[in-house]
C-alpha cells in the first residue's frame, strides 16, 4: 500500500466515525452511470448554473440596483453629462471601469443563452427518447418548471441594466399584466409602484432576480439530480442491455474525471465567449426612456418565440359594457403559452393514457419506433420555430429585402398550416426508417458489390449485418392498440363509451408501425435463397 | 406450438476490446505527457491572466482580424481564464479516457415498487392515520379548518397591497391641458409651425414649468409625436381636420398596442411603424392600423397656435393614451 492510498483510507475512515456513511457512500462511489453524448446535454445546464452563480455573484459586487437618476461621469464619452439610472450607470462603469468586469458580464450572458439552450435541447432529448415515461415523470415537470422559471429569471436578467432595449421589454411586459381582465391595471399599479416605469421596479425584480429565484433553482436542481441519482439513469437500448440493468462506467473514479472535466470544459467555451464574442453592448443603446426606441428591438432568443406569437396575432379587442379585453395581447401573451407548457407537463400523462401503458421504463426509444410521439414532438417544435422566425422578421425582411407583411403573412398562415404538415411528414419518415430497419435486418446491408451471374444477369451483393446490430433494431417493443369495450353485451352503448372511443383511436395511431423483423422471417427467407 | 414467432436473440454485452494504453506501456506513458502538457498549458493560462490584469494599460487597443478593434486587457484576461479552464477539463477527461479503467460494468436495476406486504402495510398505515384524525367524522373541524387556512392565504396578498397606489384614472390621464405648449425632446424648446418642414417630425412633450424635473412615467404617457404633411395630403374628417394645424398632426407617440414608442415614421407612404410589433398606422388616415397587432389607432392630439405663434394643444387627449386595460371604456 502507498503512503497516498493510506491518506485515502484514514480520511474515509475518519468521515466514516462521525456519518456512518460507508454503507451508503460504498455503494454510490461506485454507481454505475451509462455513457452517451446525449446525457452531457443536462450536464450542460448544471455547469451552467453554476456558472451563473459564480459570475452573478461577481457583478453583485458592483452592480446598483436603483433608479436614482445620476449623470453618468465615467470613461465612455459618448454618455458623459446624460442623466440616467444608477442601475445603468453601474452597469456601465463594471463595463469600462473595472478590470474583467465586462468579461464577467458577457461570460454571465453567454451562460445564461447557453443554460436555455441546454435545457431546451435536453428537453427534446428526453422527450424524443422517451426518457419521461414511468417512474420519471416527476423530474420531467420538475424540468417543464425549470424551463419556465428559466425564461422568467433570464428576461429578468437581461432588464436589470435599464437600457433602451431592456426598458422596452419591461413595457411590454407591463403591457401584458395591464391587460389581464379585471385586475390588470391593479397588478400594473402594484408591480409597478403606479405608472410605468416608476422607480420601483429595477430594486424589486433584483431581489427576484438574485435571491428568490436561484433559491428556487437551486432547490428544484437538486431534488431533479437526486431523482436521477435514485432512479439510475435510463439507457439506450443495445447487446446486453435490459430494462433491469444499468451499463455503464462507475462513478469514482471514471465518471467523476469526466463529468468534472466537463464542467472545466464548459466554463472554459463559455469564458472563451465572453471573451471574444460582444453581447449586450449596452452602452450602444442608451439609458432607458418611454419616448424612445431603437430600430429592430429584439428580444433574448428564449423569448423570441413569445414576441414572434404577439407580432402575428390579429388585432383583435373586444369594447363591451365600458370595458376592454385584448385578444390581440391575451391570446398570444398568456393563453397560447398557457396551452403549451400545460401540455408540454402533462404529455407524460397524456401518453400513458392514450397507449395505456402503465409499465416503468429505463430503455429508451429509438425516435423512429415511436412514430407518434416523434410527429408530435416535430409537430410542437415546428410551430414555435414559426413563431421564433416571426419574432426576428424585421431583421429577417431587412436582412433578404422582404417586406415586414410578406414576413407577417407568411408565419400567420404557416403557423397553422405547417404543423400538421410536419406532423404528417415526420410520421411516414419514422415509419420508412422502420421499414428500412427491417430490411437492413432480412436483407442484411447492401454492399456496393455487383457480380455477374452466369446467365448475364447482375446482382448486388448483401452482407448480414452483425447479431448485435440486428439485436439493436430489433429489441424495441411494438404495442397492440388498446381494445376498450365501446358496447356492452347487447350491443348498448355504455357509459363512457365515448371516453374509451376515443382512447381506442388514439391508441390505434400510436400502433401503427411497421412490424419489425423476426429469427423466423429471417430463416424462411434463407430457405428461400 | 411449432409455429411460435422467435424473436431475434440479445447477443449479450460484446467483448471488451483494450485500448493500445491498456497494452502499450508507451502508449500509457505518452497519454500521461498528453494530459501533464494540457495541465501545464493551463498554468501558462492563468499566467496570461494575471499577467493581462495588473500589466496591461486600459487604455491598449489592438487589430485583431474578425474581432476588430479590441481591448487587449478584457480579451488577455478572458483568454487566459478560457484557456486555464478548458485545459483543465481536456486533460481530465484525457485522463479518464486513455488511462483509467475502460471497462463497461453491469448494475442490476430494482423495481421502485414496494414488496406487497410493505405497500398494503404503507396503505393501511395512511388510512389508519387518517381515520385516527377523524376528519371525516368531524365536519365541524373539517370545515373550520377549510375556512381558516382559506382565510390565512389572503394575509400574503393582502400585505403585498402596498406596493403600489390604485390605479385611479391614472391610465386614462396624460399632462396635456388645454393651451400646454408642445416642447422638443430633448432640448424643451417651443416650437413654431415653420420650425417644421414638410416631411419633417418632430419628438415632443408638454412644457414644464422652469426647474421642475420631468418624471420618465409622465414621458410615458405624454410624448407626443408632430409629423408635417402638406394639408391637400389628409384624409380626414371636418373634426379631425380641425385638430391639425398648417399641415402640421400630433400623435401620441406610445403604441396603442403594448406602449412601444412609434418612432419609425415612413416619409414617402406617410407610415408609422412600431419597432416592437411592426404595428402600422396611416398618419394621411388620423393614425388609422393597417397593419399588425395594434387593434386601435395612435391618439390624436388637437393642435392650434397661442397668441405667440408657438404650437399648443387645443385640449388634451380625448382618450387614454397607451396599451388596453380593462377599464378603457373605447
Amino acid at each position: 500500500m502507498t503512503a497516498r492510498e493510506r491518506i485515502a483510507g484514514n480520511v474515509a475512515g475518519y468521515v466514516d466515525d462521525r456519518t456512518g456513511a460507508a454503507k451508503w457512500m460504498k455503494k454510490n462511489l461506485t454507481k454505475v452511470f451509462p455513457d452517451h453524448w446525449s446525457f452531457l446535454l443536462g450536464e450542460i445546464c448544471l455547469y451552467s448554473f453554476i456558472i451563473l452563480l459564480l459570475s452573478g455573484t461577481f457583478l453583485t459586487f458592483w452592480f446598483d440596483p436603483s433608479m436614482r437618476e445620476v449623470v453618468y461621469d465615467g470613461s465612455y464619452e459618448p454618455l458623459k453629462g446624460l442623466e440616467m439610472s444608477a442601475a445603468y450607470a453601474s452597469t456601465l462603469d463594471i463595463s469600462f471601469e473595472v478590470r474583467g468586469g465586462l468579461l464577467m458580464r458577457q461570460i454571465h450572458h453567454w451562460a445564461a443563452l447557453i443554460f436555455m439552450v441546454g435545457i431546451v435541447v435536453h428537453l427534446l432529448r428526453v422527450y424524443f427518447t422517451g426518457a419521461f415515461r414511468k417512474p420519471r415523470e416527476f423530474n420531467w415537470i420538475i424540468g417543464v418548471g425549470l424551463l419556465t422559471l428559466g425564461i422568467v429569471e433570464g428576461f429578468l436578467g437581461y432588464s436589470l441594466p435599464d437600457d433602451l432595449l431592456s426598458g422596452t421589454g419591461i413595457r411590454i411586459a407591463e403591457a401584458i399584466i395591464q391587460a389581464l381582465p379585471l385586475v390588470g391595471s391593479y397588478l400594473a399599479f402594484f408591480a409597478f409602484d403606479g405608472a410605468f416605469p416608476g422607480t420601483a421596479f429595477i430594486p424589486r425584480i433584483y431581489t427576484v432576480h438574485v435571491l428568490l429565484l436561484p433559491g428556487i433553482f437551486l432547490a428544484l436542481i437538486t431534488v431533479h439530480l437526486m431523482l436521477v441519482w435514485y432512479q439510475k439513469h435510463t439507457q439506450f437500448p443495445g447487446p446486453g442491455r435490459t430494462e433491469k440493468n444499468v451499463v455503464g462506467y462507475p462513478l469514482m473514479p471514471v465518471y467523476m474525471a469526466k463529468a468534472g472535466g466537463f464542467f472545466f470544459i464548459v466554463f472554459g467555451v463559455t469564458a472563451f465567449l465572453g471573451a471574444v464574442a460582444s453581447i449586450n453592448p449596452i452602452w450602444l443603446y442608451g439609458p432607458y426612456t418611454p419616448g424612445q426606441i431603437s430600430a429592430g428591438s429584439q428580444p433574448d432568443w428564449y423569448m423570441g418565440w413569445l414576441d414572434g406569437l404577439v407580432r402575428m396575432a390579429p388585432p383583435l379587442e373586444t369594447h363591451a359594457f365600458g370595458h376592454t379585453i385584448s385578444w390581440n395581447i391575451l391570446i398570444p401573451g398568456l393563453i397560447l403559452p398557457g396551452i403549451m407548457f400545460t401540455g408540454l407537463a402533462l404529455y407524460p400523462f397524456i401518453e400513458s393514457w392514450a397507449t395505456g401503458d402503465k409499465r416503468e421504463h429505463h430503455l429508451l426509444d429509438r425516435p423512429r419506433n415511436t412514430p407518434n410521439r416523434t410527429a408530435i414532438g416535430v409537430m410542437a417544435l415546428t410551430f414555435t420555430l414559426v413563431s421564433l422566425i416571426n419574432g426576428g422578421n424585421d431583421i429577417i425582411a431587412t436582412t433578404f429585402h422582404l417586406t415586414i407583411n410578406q414576413m407577417m403573412w407568411f408565419s400567420r398562415i404557416a403557423i397553422i398550416v405547417l404543423p400538421p404538415i410536419a406532423f404528417v411528414i415526420t410520421k411516414r419518415l419514422c415509419l420508412s426508417l422502420q421499414r428500412a430497419d427491417r430490411d437492413l435486418v432480412l436483407h442484411g446491408r447492401e454492399t456496393g458489390r455487383l457480380v455477374r451471374m452466369p446467365s448475364g444477369e447482375f446482382v448486388e451483393v448483401h452482407e448480414p449485418i452483425s447479431p448485435e446490430k440486428a439485436w439493436l433494431l430489433t429489441s424495441h417493443e411494438q404495442l397492440a392498440p388498446l381494445e376498450l369495450p365501446e358496447h356492452d353485451a347487447s350491443g348498448v352503448r355504455r357509459a363512457g363509451s365515448i371516453k374509451n372511443k376515443i382512447r381506442n383511436r388514439v391508441s390505434r395511431a400510436a400502433a401503427v408501425a411497421v412490424p419489425k423483423a423476426t429469427e423466423t422471417e429471417r430463416r424462411e427467407l434463407e430457405g428461400h435463397h | 406450438m411449432s409455429n411460435e414467432i422467435e424473436l431475434i436473440k440479445d447477443p449479450g454485452l460484446p467483448a471488451h476490446v483494450h485500448r493500445s494504453t491498456d497494452t502499450d506501456p508507451k502508449a500509457a506513458a505518452r497519454a500521461e505527457r498528453q494530459v501533464a502538457i494540457l495541465f501545464g498549458l493551463s498554468a501558462i493560462g492563468t499566467l496570461t491572466l494575471i499577467y493581462s490584469y495588473i500589466f496591461i494599460k486600459d487604455d491598449v487597443f489592438v487589430f485583431i482580424p474578425i474581432l476588430g478593434q479590441t481591448h487587449l486587457q478584457q480579451l488577455g484576461i478572458g483568454m487566459g481564464m478560457a484557456i486555464a479552464l478548458f485545459c483543465i477539463g481536456a486533460g481530465l477527461i484525457h485522463w479518464a479516457k486513455t488511462l483509467m479503467p475502460d471497462e463497461e460494468v453491469i448494475a442490476q436495476r430494482h423495481e421502485f415498487r414496494s414488496e406487497d406486504a410493505d405497500r398494503s402495510e404503507f396503505i393501511k398505515t395512511v388510512k389508519e392515520g387518517a381515520s385516527a384524525a377523524g376528519l371525516g367524522r368531524r365536519p365541524l373541524i373539517k370545515s373550520t379548518l377549510g375556512a381558516a387556512l382559506g382565510l390565512s392565504a389572503l394575509s400574503p396578498i393582502l400585505l403585498l397591497r402596498d406596493l403600489g397606489p390604485l390605479p385611479k384614472d391614472d391610465l386614462s390621464k396624460t399632462s396635456w391641458k388645454a393651451g400646454t405648449r408642445l416642447v422638443t425632446d430633448p432640448g424643451d424648446r417651443p416650437l413654431r409651425p415653420e420650425d417644421l418642414e414638410v416631411g419633417a417630425v418632430a419628438q415632443t412633450l408638454p412644457e414644464i414649468a422652469p426647474g421642475e424635473h420631468r418624471l420618465l412615467s409622465d414621458i410615458g404617457k405624454d410624448a407626443v409625436l408632430l409629423i408635417r404633411l402638406r394639408p391637400e395630403e389628409f384624409n380626414l374628417d371636418a373634426e379631425r381636420l380641425s385638430w391639425t394645424h398648417e399641415g402640421i398632426i400630433a400623435f401620441s407617440k406610445i403604441c396603442s398596442h403594448m406602449g412601444c414608442a412609434v418612432a419609425l415614421y415612413e416619409q414617402q407612404t406617410k407610415h408609422l411603424l412600431c419597432p416592437c410589433h411592426q404595428s402600422t398606422f396611416d398618419v394621411t388616415r388620423a393614425a388609422k392600423v393597417i397593419f399588425g397587432p395594434a387593434a386601435r389607432p395612435l391618439p390624436q392630439l388637437a393642435i392650434t397656435v397661442d397668441a405667440e405663434g408657438y404650437l399648443v394643444a387645443q385640449a388634451p387627449f380625448n382618450e387614454p393614451v397607451g396599451p388596453s386595460f380593462w377599464e378603457r371604456s373605447s
